[in-house]
């Protein structure tokens, strides 16, 4: 019989680790033409569309940047709280209290300075995503309640408080639809490049892709952070108080998810709908793990599925290929990376025995 | 309001809508306590269950056949299993990311498929789903008999299935080779047990639970497949397994109570009762939520779980 074992390799060249992502991709690709074929699609013609519809001209590369605004918001939300192992599945339910959040104050503060609108909607939309998600945080450093599951059930508890206030008191005078009134202008995220969507949430986002960097290289919190995800109970034995280590990166993390809610009202919808958010929440759970939880890697990897989700809707035109492709290419990378990413660690082996 | 609501035709029509709405969670519930038994936390469970779901109703579209589209349902759940298994078990990468990989990947998969066989017609194609069975004189008890005793051939299975699952995990060597490995799969390995492979059948065994769960959900309680049909009752079905202990019959305990959670919204919408029906739809999930704090503090999770397994790790 054969048997298979895994064991430890000697460290990798630098340049091997560099090339792993775009390996992984490569396969992926190669991988996911078996379900474009079978629709029959001419996998070249096919990802052809894919990368033009995403890259091809300069208006569908903006556009591929709107889309990747709230993944690297979702996906830093994600990592960062992965990092300290709180298993934070509710960035989608983050999301929609920042919405809701930005919505309130974009609707109602008229009384604000308009020069205040905006920045008080980002600072609600944060705290309301950063306040949803202390409450599994002290489920599970208090009463011991498994984080994974609350998490994913709060999102649930939220959409629906959603409803509740788009048929009640948000609702939109004279609609009968579940759909907040618009937000005022001065709460509109600025366009930055002239006749594209190219808004200052796309800025934001990158801003808090290096301020993630920061906090986790350089400042104690982020040490304190990381050292509880890697062992908590030598964590607790060197003096960190871990309960409100993790209560801290709970609020960064839903505040971060929370601000994709506010980009999703400022610079796309302006007003608030039961489908404020395509599934952003769950796709940034994939990128923060194909990113490896560092915050460039997640940036790549939201480029990465803005690429694949953007391109999809040409491939499906030209290529007659259903848009679901979107959600296997995803999936599939996600299992080609988590297995490349061990074989730069471990080697396979197998023996007969 | 409150006469209609103690009314027998109410309470026996409350008690039948439990009794169906909860089979599928409970089913869900029975396969995810026998993979995390032996030690793996499948997330991969809602998007099976969305997968198994797509299957059994295309493969009855295209016979008519409505158990052939279970059985099939099954198999699809298996084939994502072991992909699992080969992810988590076999690789040991991590569970929580491996079950959701499957999750996005299956729920991909499925629309995909579903998309390519029927198009995107007007109106979504329907089968002839399963009818319920009156089960002879016991259906004629008094009252309570019809709502009990009336249901889906695949309801009185599930039910079946509570005692089964519990006979298999506490009375068999076999059962007792899977709690092992889920406790101390090294000690389980220096007696001879081959641990990933019994993690791999746990997982195959969970996984026909879930897509069973999910094609009941398009054969018995609907006729259609719709994207948002499983609704998220594969992660309450993560929920109650922790609620259960990791025990068949308080797992089920905890699917009949959400499922008459989610029955009674229903109703209470139904009855004109003067608030959003947003807050009712938010009360299952918020009171499993207070049931998981009720009981997390003397939860016994299975001391193996998200743990993979490598013998060259011994004692680590």
């Amino acid at each position: 019989m054969i048997s298979m074992s895994i064991v430890k390799r000697k460290p990798l060249p630098g340049w091997v680790l560099l090339i792993i992502p775009v390996a992984a991709v490569f396969v992926t690709l190669l991988i996911t033409s078996i379900p474009i074929i079978i629709a029959g699609g001419n996998v070249f013609k096919a990802y052809g569309a894919l990368f033009y519809g995403a890259l091809g001209s300069k208006f569908n590369l903006l556009e591929t940047f709107v889309k990747a605004s709230p993944l690297v918001l979702t996906g830093l939300a994600v990592a960062f709280a992965f990092r300290a192992k709180f298993w934070n599945i509710g960035a989608e339910g983050q999301l929609f209290a920042g919405a809701i959040a930005a919505t309130w104050v974009g609707v109602y503060f008229t009384w604000l300075p308009s020069f205040l609108v905006l920045p008080l909607m980002i600072l609600f939309g944060f705290f309301a995503g950063g306040l949803w998600a202390t409450i599994p945080a002290f489920l599970k450093t208090k009463l011991k309640v498994d984080d994974v599951v609350t998490t994913l059930l709060l999102n649930y508890v939220i959409f629906h408080i959603m409803g509740a206030l788009l048929f009640g008191p948000m609702q939109m005078p004279g609609s009968s639809w579940p759909r907040s009134a618009s937000i005022m202008e001065a709460g509109f995220y600025p366009v930055l490049i002239a006749r594209s969507r190219f808004h200052l949430g796309i800025i934001i986002s990158l801003v808090a892709i290096a301020v993630i960097w920061y906090i986790n290289k350089k400042t104690v919190f982020g040490y304190q952070s990381r050292g509880v995800g890697i062992n908590i109970e030598a964590a607790k034995f060197g003096g960190i108080n871990t309960g409100m280590v993790i209560l801290k990166t709970a609020i960064i993390s839903g505040g971060l998810a929370g601000l994709a809610g506010v980009g999703e009202i400022a610079a796309i919808h302006h007003n608030l709908m039961m489908d404020v958010s395509t599934g952003y929440g769950y796709t940034g759970i994939v990128i923060a793990m194909l990113g490896n939880l560092h915050p460039v890697g997640v940036a790549l990897a939201a480029f990465f599925f803005s690429v694949v989700s953007v391109g999809a809707q040409t491939m499906s035109r030209v290529a007659g290929i259903p848009i679901y492709i979107t959600g296997i290419i995803e999936g599939v990378s996600l299992m080609t990376m988590l297995v490349f990413i061990l074989l730069t660690e471990y080697k396979i082996r197998w023996t007969k025995s | 309001m409150m006469s209609e609501i103690f009314s027998v035709a109410f309470i026996t029509g409350l008690i039948g809508a439990t009794l169906r709405m909860s089979t599928p969670i409970i089913l869900a519930t029975l396969g995810e306590i026998i993979t995390e038994r032996s030690g793996v936390l499948n997330l991969g469970i809602e998007g099976t269950m969305l997968f198994g779901a797509a299957l059994g109703f295309l493969t009855t579209l295209a016979t008519g056949n409505l158990w052939l589209g279970v059985f099939v349902a099954a198999l699809g759940g298996i084939a994502l299993s072991l992909l699992m298994a080969v992810l988590a078990v076999y690789l040991g990468l991590s569970q929580h990311v491996s079950g959701l990989g499957i999750t996005l990947f299956a729920s991909g998969l499925a629309m995909f498929i579903y998309r390519l066989v029927v198009g995107s017609p007007i109106v979504p194609p329907v089968i002839t789903p399963f009818t319920p069975v009156a089960i002879p004189l016991l259906s004629r008890i008094p009252i309570l008999g019809g709502s009990f005793f009336t249901q889906y051939s695949l309801t009185y299975i599930t039910w079946a299935l509570i005692p089964l699952v519990s006979i298999f995990l506490f009375k068999t060597r076999a059962g007792l080779r899977v709690r092992t490995i889920g406790q101390n799969p090294f000690a389980a390995d220096t007696v001879g047990v081959n641990v990933n492979l019994t993690r791999t059948l746990s997982l195959a065994a969970g996984g026909a639970f879930f897509g069973v769960a999910g094609a009941f959900l398009t054969l018995a309680h609907q006729n259609m497949f719709l994207i948002d049909v499983i609704g998220g009752r594969g992660w309450i079905a993560i929920a109650m397994t922790i609620f259960g202990n990791w025990n068949p019959l308080m797992g089920a305990v905890g699917a009949l109570i959400f499922g008459f959670l989610d029955a009674f919204q229903l109703r209470m919408q139904t009855l004109g009762v003067d608030l959003p029906f947003h807050i009712f739809l938010m009360i299952p999930y918020l009171i499993t939520i207070l049931a998981l704090i009720s009981v997390s503090r003397k939860a016994t999770v299975p001391a193996g779980l998200l743990k993979p397994y490598r013998r060259e790790d011994k004692g680590g």
